[in-house]
């Protein structure tokens, strides 16, 4: 019953109501909904006449992830300092279409990521550049993805720690790079890092929780640093790392649910990154991977939560198929934007995430069966059999120098 | 960003005489990179001297100018901001020429991360914020919810004390759209960390979210700044009889804003857990309001609701039965 999907005239009965007093926000919204409306309009009609709809344009995707993983146009020059987080991006997309590129291709690209890593430890955005834990970040990731010998041996551990230990404050917050900004993608980053590489100690996490915890704001989600609006992007960093770090229970997380829910929009089924904000497709997975990060921590004290999904899945399914999908291949933020990358990998990731939910519960697919994703681990977002073979891969083969803290 | 085939009069580095001993070093992505970017001839060439550069490690004038070349081409490139830090700190540059510099490139920027962390980095070194505010304050008129801007705001305003007229501001910016939450945060930020939570400001703070609510009632920002404020209100989200029958009212006159009704439920749950419960703001309360949500006014959270209204049954069941293991008792 809940995981049916919407009809045309239940959605239009849900539009904004301005009453009375029109200001840029409800402007904005009142737009975007329009825009929305046609499309779910002109959806239900062809869906009557095809029950395969809507389709997920899976070839076309694939495709272009391929040529984007080869070479990309100069208005990605904006990027140049961001080139792992594209391999990543790429690799976790095509991953989640069940098409990886093959095994030569995969072995040119741990080369490349080598050539990012940096003499200090830790990866930079590109050959040469000072290493950064978002790069880093993405950098460990695509090698899991990649899951062979010859990435797992490309990582060089011992300076990895130490690199994180240069940029850990005091206080258990962590810097992007060495005279960088603080804020709490640096700490996910670091956690994840050092979880999936085995370089964790207590030591290097000493107080970082804590900080986190400093981060969660009165609307109950997390902010990038204390004092600061919650945010979709940084609740997800939030709300993992605390559940990396096994320390849920310092945060909030009835007050975290209750945001998280509310962020889902009532017309579009995507979610919105912040209150009065605009639906985003990023968003279906910083806020939909949330969903099962907090079933599994409620279920520690009711079984049975382990298997419920508190968003409405169907409705997010169909804002990411009918929405925004861009022609010719590639997803997009909302319909009148531009196709990128980062929007390719994180709207499918987040339709995996709404296609399985918390993982244990059958699989519930919008649309043709063949729109099924493969499923994806919430915390890293990287496949959780990847995850798994990476950890424990590096579990048997310890680093040359273990951090003697 | 900038389109560098359009520049007139550019001379490539590599075509400087001044340029002359250094030996550009290109990209080194290996035999078989992946990712390859397709770079203008210019890029190209500036960022085949700034490798250069960096690997002999010079701090020059020359190579400040040409970090500056770097960022504009890519204001993403941290390696390229991190190094001018570097030589600004070396030569002993005057920090105020750069100050108007990057507020330039602010300007041309406004949502990078790496912008406006040069722009703190060199507030830190010459202990001045007095341009911040203003600065802030011309980036979120042109979006008045620019997270970047919004987080330099708080860190100048937390380092230096500058909370004097904030209120003032926020409270504009709250008049000129009242769903603009960003507003309403940085509203929770002065009164959490300049006026407190004091009896009254908790009162004033309630008093001015009420007005705002009366105003537009669908709007969720001003409703979780209500939540917000009475987390600091001793007697609980239920014990305040102001809000309690503000919210009655506006049932009564018919509103059912989802975030009304959310409330409700939360007077009902807190009546509840500090005993208290009445057949108004009780169990039975809740059980209705979720089911009214899950089925009419919040549809899209309706998996949520019913998981709300369940723990109120089980809340429910149990105060039966401890009502029952009492009688016993007594029996």
């Amino acid at each position: 019953m809940e995981n049916q999907l919407r009809s045309y005239s239940d959605i239009v009965g849900e539009s904004y109501d301005s009453e009375g007093v029109p200001t840029d926000t409800s402007s904005d919204q009142v737009d975007i909904e329009t825009t929305i409306l046609k499309i779910y309009k002109k959806f239900e009609k062809s869906a009557s006449l095809d029950p395969e709809l809507p389709l997920l344009f899976r070839k076309s995707h694939s495709s272009i992830l391929k040529n984007w993983l080869n070479g990309l146009p100069k208005s990605y020059e904006c990027l140049d300092a961001s080139r792992t987080w594209l391999v990543y991006w790429i690799l976790h997309s095509l991953w989640l279409l069940n098409d990886m590129p093959d095994a030569e291709i995969l072995s040119h690209t741990v080369k490349f990521i080598s050539k990012c890593q940096h003499e200090e430890g830790g990866y930079g955005g590109g050959p040469g550049q000072f290493p950064h834990l978002g790069t880093t970040y993405a950098a460990v990731n695509a090698l899991s993805i990649i899951g062979t010998d010859e990435a797992y041996d490309s990582i060089n551990r011992s300076s990895l720690q130490k690199f994180l230990w240069t940029v850990r404050a005091v206080d258990g917050s962590f810097a992007l790079h060495k005279g960088g900004e603080h804020d709490i993608r640096g700490a996910y980053c670091a956690i994840s890092i050092a979880k999936i590489t085995n370089i964790y100690t207590d030591a290097l996490f000493d107080k970082t929780a804590e900080w986190i915890v400093g981060c969660q704001t009165y609307e109950g989600g997390f902010a990038g640093c204390p004092g600061m609006e919650a945010h979709g992007g940084y609740a997800f960093c939030g709300l993992a790392s605390l559940a990396l770090l096994n320390r849920t229970t310092l945060c909030d997380v009835d007050a975290l649910l209750r945001w998280c829910v509310n962020r889902q929009m009532r017309v579009e089924g995507g979610f919105q990154g912040r209150t009065n904000k605009l639906v985003d497709g990023c968003y279906s997975f910083w806020q939909g991977a949330a969903f099962p990060i907090i079933s599994a921590i409620l279920s520690k004290e009711s079984k049975e939560m382990i298997e419920t999904v508190f968003f409405n899945q169907g409705a997010l399914q169909e804002y990411i198929i009918t929405c925004c999908q861009a022609n010719g291949g590639g997803l997009i933020d909302k319909p009148g934007k531009y196709r990128d990358i980062y929007h390719t990998c994180y709207t499918l990731s987040g339709l995996s995430v709404a296609q399985h939910g918390t993982g244990l519960e059958d699989a519930f697919i919008v649309g043709a069966p063949d729109n099924e994703l493969n499923k994806v681990h919430p915390l890293h977002n990287v496949a959780p059999h990847l995850v798994y073979n990476a950890v424990h891969y590096f579990i048997r083969h310890p680093p040359p120098v273990k951090d003697k803290n | 960003m900038y389109d560098s085939d359009s520049d007139i009069g550019w001379t490539f580095y590599k075509d400087r005489p001044e340029w002359k001993d250094i030996t550009p070093v290109p990209e080194d992505d290996g035999p078989n990179p992946v990712v390859v970017i397709a770079h203008s001839e210019k890029f190209e060439d500036v960022y085949d001297y700034f490798r250069a550069v960096l690997q002999k490690n010079e701090k020059s004038e020359r190579v400040l100018q040409l970090t500056k070349d770097a960022v504009e081409l890519n204001p993403a490139n941290y390696t390229v901001w991190q190094y001018r830090r570097d030589i600004l700190k070396a030569l002993g540059t005057d920090l105020r020429s750069e100050l108007d510099y990057v507020e330039s490139v602010i300007k041309h920027s406004p949502k990078n991360y790496q912008v406006w962390h040069h722009r703190r980095v060199l507030v830190e070194w010459l202990q001045d914020p007095s341009q911040e505010l203003e600065l802030t304050g011309d980036a979120l008129l042109q979006d008045p919810k620019n997270y970047h801007a919004w987080q330099h705001r708080q860190w100048a305003m937390k380092t230096f004390g500058l909370y004097g007229k904030e209120m003032e501001f926020v409270e504009n910016l709250i008049k000129e759209d009242v769903r603009n939450n960003s507003a309403w945060n940085q509203r929770y930020f002065v009164v959490n960390n300049h006026f407190g939570w004091s009896d009254m400001n908790v009162q004033k703070e309630i008093c001015y979210a009420m007005e705002k609510i009366k105003f537009v009632k669908n709007n969720e920002s001003a409703w979780n700044y209500l939540r917000g404020v009475m987390l600091h209100d001793k007697r609980g989200i239920s014990g305040n009889a102001v809000v309690t029958s503000f919210c009655e009212e506006l049932y009564n006159n018919k509103c059912r804003s989802p975030y009304l009704l959310a409330f409700i439920i939360d007077i009902c749950d807190d009546a509840i857990k500090k005993g208290e419960s009445s057949s108004f703001h009780g169990a039975d309360r809740a059980i209705e309001l979720c089911h009214a949500l899950a089925t009419k006014y919040d549809k899209i959270r309706s998996k949520y609701w019913n998981y709300i209204g369940e723990k109120f049954k089980k809340l429910k069941k149990e105060q039966e039965d401890q009502q029952n293991n009492t009688e016993t008792e007594e029996n």
